[in-house]
């Protein structure tokens, strides 16, 4: 039994960076309709920028601060990206975005495997979080159960921001008819710049979350967000707390399918992919495209 | 629909005089040049409808007044500020607000978010419980999803949604299309009261006879061009010019 709870423990943090990452890329798609390809090199920024915060002499403040600091400064960056490439894209065909968004993650990438190689950066779990608590049918360490609750927090912030407050009623109106919402007095362009931003905050803060757990390493990204997109088509586009369902979800069968038959586990999450898409090709909760 | 008073509309259509001044207005769709050069004028406090048939430009004139038609070049003047070259956020901060033909309902806000959506550009819109009093349907189904509701419902959500922003300039198209006859009956109530309260409308519309209940003076567009223009005290007299331009 001690060994299926470690699996779901496992499962959920994976979920938890699922459902952190595929919200960003369902809140992208939304507004930008661009799918955005670069979010595991901005996941691993993220990464890096908090490594940075921790290791380095001159910029050291630490984890905590890190976690407002690295989704800001790489949320900028994202932002850098929108205005002065993807936003030419607007309303041509979703493999330009594609297309583009690849070939920023394999410079951001190949820039970054140049500098640190491509082996880990150790990151060290913060001392308030260190440890572990028993709860009598398991042992957590407290550092994963952190990154759980936080990211099941964050996104629910999320679903919140978009779903009930004015500034999201202006997200969704802008995603259904920017060109009317635009012409009641609201700067799209500026709100889908920002928007842009907060899902590559999203990827950073996953980023920040998964070094001290997976290390950092310039495709850490690379290898997650492949699997991200399968959640994602899984999920569906369109559906925020779709994609926060589904990522955390997945994150859980494939824990449990390591427990039950460890030879398909890293598989399990690709074959429900398919089926999904042989049974609802828009995804569990997406619309149509 | 209830007569209460409604509040002072925005001072600045009271002024009297020219709000609007259209000049050589020209506007492609892609590589479709639709408008050949518009001239019109609308005064403060106006109702004044264009009339023309279907892809004669009159809703290509709203939208490009609007700013939200990508090619234009002319002159639109809105309080003597050419706004032709404006984009069509700052245009509605200026107080023009338009309710599209396809009435522009979003299905993921409520009938509330929708109600609510339009920033309030500047002082003097009309507040929720006049909106309310025009439109007692929409009361009742706050919480329903913008687009359960029926067309007429809708258009009158699309109609209230703008008149809280302060906005004293509205652009209405075709707002009356595809309703019933007592709820364009309704709408045309809602646009007096509108006029009354001071508000300037510019209102696109097939339906003359709807037109005839509400406005001071027609336009009629052809071919992207104003043709011709007359007062609705002339309306009798230009009768048969008119079932030869509308073809009807």
């Amino acid at each position: 039994m001690q060994a299926l709870y470690a699996q779901l423990l496992v499962g959920l943090i994976n979920g938890s960076f699922y459902a952190l990452l595929s919200l960003g890329l369902a809140v992208i798609f939304g507004m930008l309709n661009i799918i955005n390809f670069a979010h595991g090199a901005l996941y691993m920024m993220g990464a890096f920028v908090a490594y940075f915060l921790l290791n380095n002499d001159y910029l050291s403040i630490g984890y905590w601060p890190a976690l407002i600091v690295a989704p800001i400064v790489v949320g900028i960056f994202g932002m850098i990206l929108e205005r002065t490439m993807l936003q030419w894209l607007t309303g041509l065909d979703h493999l330009y975005g594609l297309l583009l968004t690849f070939g920023i993650a394999l410079i951001v990438q190949g820039v970054f495997q140049n500098y640190f190689g491509s082996s880990g950066l150790p990151y060290a779990i913060p001392d308030q979080l260190k440890g572990g608590m028993n709860l009598g049918f398991m042992f957590l360490p407290v550092y994963r159960g952190w990154v759980v609750v936080f990211s099941l927090i964050v996104c629910i912030a999320t679903w919140f921001l978009i779903e009930k407050t004015r500034l999201g009623a202006y997200l969704r109106a802008a995603t259904e008819n920017p060109t009317l919402v635009r012409a009641f007095g609201i700067n799209v362009p500026r709100m889908i710049t920002l928007t842009y931003g907060l899902g590559v905050g999203l990827a950073a803060l996953a980023g920040v979350l998964s070094a001290p757990i997976n290390q950092v390493r310039p495709l850490m990204g690379a290898d997650l967000i492949i699997v991200v997109f399968a959640v994602v088509v899984i999920g569906g586009m369109g559906s925020i707390m779709g994609s926060i369902i589904t990522g955390f979800a997945l994150g859980v069968i494939e824990g449990l399918t390591k427990y039950f038959y460890p030879e398909a586990s890293n598989t399990v999450v690709f074959v429900l992919m398919v089926l999904v898409l042989l049974v609802k090709p828009t995804g569990l909760t997406g619309r149509a495209a | 629909m209830a007569e209460t008073a409604i509040a002072e509309a925005p001072a600045l259509a009271a002024t009297g005089g020219n709000i609007l001044q259209v000049r050589n207005l020209e506007a492609w769709y892609g590589e479709s040049h639709i408008l050949h050069g518009i001239d019109f004028d609308v005064n403060a406090g106006e109702v004044v409808t264009l009339l023309g048939r279907n892809g004669a430009g009159k809703t290509t004139t709203l939208k490009s007044i609007m700013g939200i038609i990508g090619k234009r070049t002319g002159s639109v003047k809105f309080n003597n500020e050419d706004i032709i070259r404006t984009t069509s956020d700052k245009i509605a901060r200026m107080g023009i607000a338009f309710c599209p033909e396809e009435r522009g309902i979003f299905s993921s806000l409520d009938v509330r978010e929708n109600l609510l959506l339009p920033p309030v550009v500047r002082a003097g819109g009309l507040p929720l419980e006049q909106i309310f009093d025009l439109f007692p349907n929409l009361k009742e189904r706050l919480n329903s999803q913008g687009t359960k509701l029926s067309g007429g419902e809708q258009q009158m959500l699309a109609i209230a949604r703008i008149l809280r922003t302060g906005a004293s300039f509205l652009m209405l198209d075709e707002p009356t299309e595809g309703l019933a006859p007592v709820i364009i009956q309704q709408i045309g109530h809602t646009i007096a009261r509108l006029k009354k309260e001071g508000f300037t409308i510019l209102l696109v519309e097939q339906n003359f006879r709807f037109a005839s209940t509400v406005a001071d003076r027609y336009y009629v567009v052809e071919h992207g061009k104003i043709i011709d223009g007359f007062a609705n005290a002339d309306l009798a007299a230009n009768m048969d010019k008119l079932h030869t331009y509308l073809g009807v």
